[in-house]
């Protein structure tokens, strides 16, 4: 009986908590339009999750683009296709491994601080203070956050693609003697500008979207103790890559099945 | 100084948005195919194979080895039997014979297969809308080896023959 209290009252807690993250949503993209009026809102949060995350997504991008050439030599250079070494890393970087680690980096860089930041002002009443002076909350402190994340996303995502690349031909035609040429050219030949580039930039416009929705979320859904934010600061970085992954799968096989 | 550090912040912020940009930009034209993609005027030719073999969509049709078009569409025709390839060509290469041949071959041993024009005699020139007659069709590598393998068979088996004969 113990049991079946616990399960009613658990689906119960998480349906009432999607409810409340989807009216959440509505009111964050309600809030929008007064971001437009306030770009400068806009700026701050642009700089404080964009650019911040500048460095981690291209230094990860790199190492990322680095050990993808050594290792795709080593597996390549078995049956004597080294000059696809290009496309290898092109591909896997462009379709899959830019916007999923991108977006788990960012995450883990911009989401925690999110949701840590929202949190604290519920804590400390900042939010409840400024409903006082009327000033809606959502449209002054989250609509500006979300757009910023929404917006940096797919930047940052196309940052560690590139860089992963050059970091691929570096190690590929530096140190291990791939032919240049035969590196661009082949990757050229084969990767296709509207199935594999802009599918990667929607994969994380939704990576974006999602992962700035649930850090938002949390910050303002947290308990508002010491306790309760860290513990909504690690359900961010969590539930984030789930939906992540997850979502990665489904659209993976929605855009490359026919391929 | 409030103003100044918000001034740094635009910059800083827009270095960022110029170098998410930039990376999609290289993304489009140095890793993609979209600078080869041309919006440059094509005619349409057509031939008919008895097998296209591994043809696609957008595979490449060369002339000498240059590229000077893709195929845009493969069918079947059923009172035939034959594969229709539509492909089109650079509006460019306007002076190609129109006894031209086409031939679908492989790049490479394993590679992509692309349609292959040689070039006749004629004074005429190939124009939107023409058919090429002469086709040689692709070359399956399963019927090759199992024709070869028949004829090694066959000349295995006459020699034994020959032999019983004899006895």
């Amino acid at each position: 009986m113990e049991f079946f209290h616990y399960l009613g009252a658990t689906t119960r807690a998480s349906f009432t908590k999607l409810g409340r993250s989807s009216f959440f949503l509505i009111s964050i993209l309600a809030g929008i339009s007064s971001v437009c009026v306030r770009p400068r809102l806009l700026l701050k949060q642009l700089h404080s999750v964009g650019v911040l995350s500048f460095l981690i997504i291209t230094i990860s991008g790199l190492f990322v683009g680095m050990v993808l050439g050594l290792q795709g030599f080593y597996l390549l250079s078995r049956f004597g296709a080294e000059e696809t070494l290009g496309v290898m890393v092109a591909t896997s970087l462009v379709r899959e491994l830019g916007p999923v680690v991108a977006a788990l980096l960012f995450a883990g860089r911009a989401g925690s601080a999110l949701t840590a930041e929202i949190g604290l002002m519920k804590a400390t009443e900042q939010l409840s203070g400024m409903e006082m002076m009327a000033i809606d909350p959502i449209k002054r402190i989250i609509s500006p956050r979300f757009l910023a994340g929404f917006l940096s996303m797919p930047l940052l995502a196309a940052l560690f693609s590139a860089v992963g690349i050059i970091g691929g031909q570096v190690v590929g035609t530096g140190l291990l003697g791939v032919d240049d040429g035969a590196y661009w050219s082949q990757m050229q030949a084969n990767l296709d500008f509207r199935g594999d580039i802009i599918n990667g930039v929607i994969k994380s416009i939704v990576f974006g979207f999602v992962t700035s929705w649930i850090a938002l979320f949390e910050g303002y859904d947290a308990i508002p103790t010491a306790e309760g934010v860290s513990r909504a600061t690690t359900r961010t970085v969590v539930n984030s890559a789930f939906s992540i992954l997850g979502l990665d799968f489904i659209l993976t096989a929605l855009m490359f099945g026919d391929n | 100084m409030p103003h100044t550090h918000t001034h740094t912040q635009d910059t800083l912020v827009g270095l960022f948005v110029a170098a998410g940009i930039a990376s999609l930009f290289f993304l489009g034209l140095q890793v993609s195919n979209l600078s080869s993609f041309s919006h440059s005027n094509t005619f349409e030719i057509t031939a008919r194979f008895s097998n296209s073999g591994g043809l696609k969509v957008k595979s490449a049709v060369s002339a000498a080895g240059v590229k000077i078009g893709s195929v845009k569409a493969i069918t079947f025709d059923q009172k035939t039997y034959e594969s229709i390839v539509k492909m089109d060509i650079d509006d460019q290469y306007k002076t190609l014979p129109d006894d031209s041949s086409a031939s679908v071959y492989t790049a490479g041993l394993l590679g992509e297969q692309y349609v292959s024009l040689d070039g006749g005699g004629s004074s005429d020139y190939l124009k939107n809308g023409s058919k090429i007659e002469i086709t040689n069709s692709a070359i399956i590598l399963e019927k090759a080896l199992g024709q070869f393998l028949f004829k090694s068979a066959e000349e295995k088996k006459a020699p034994a023959e020959e032999k019983k004969g004899k006895k």
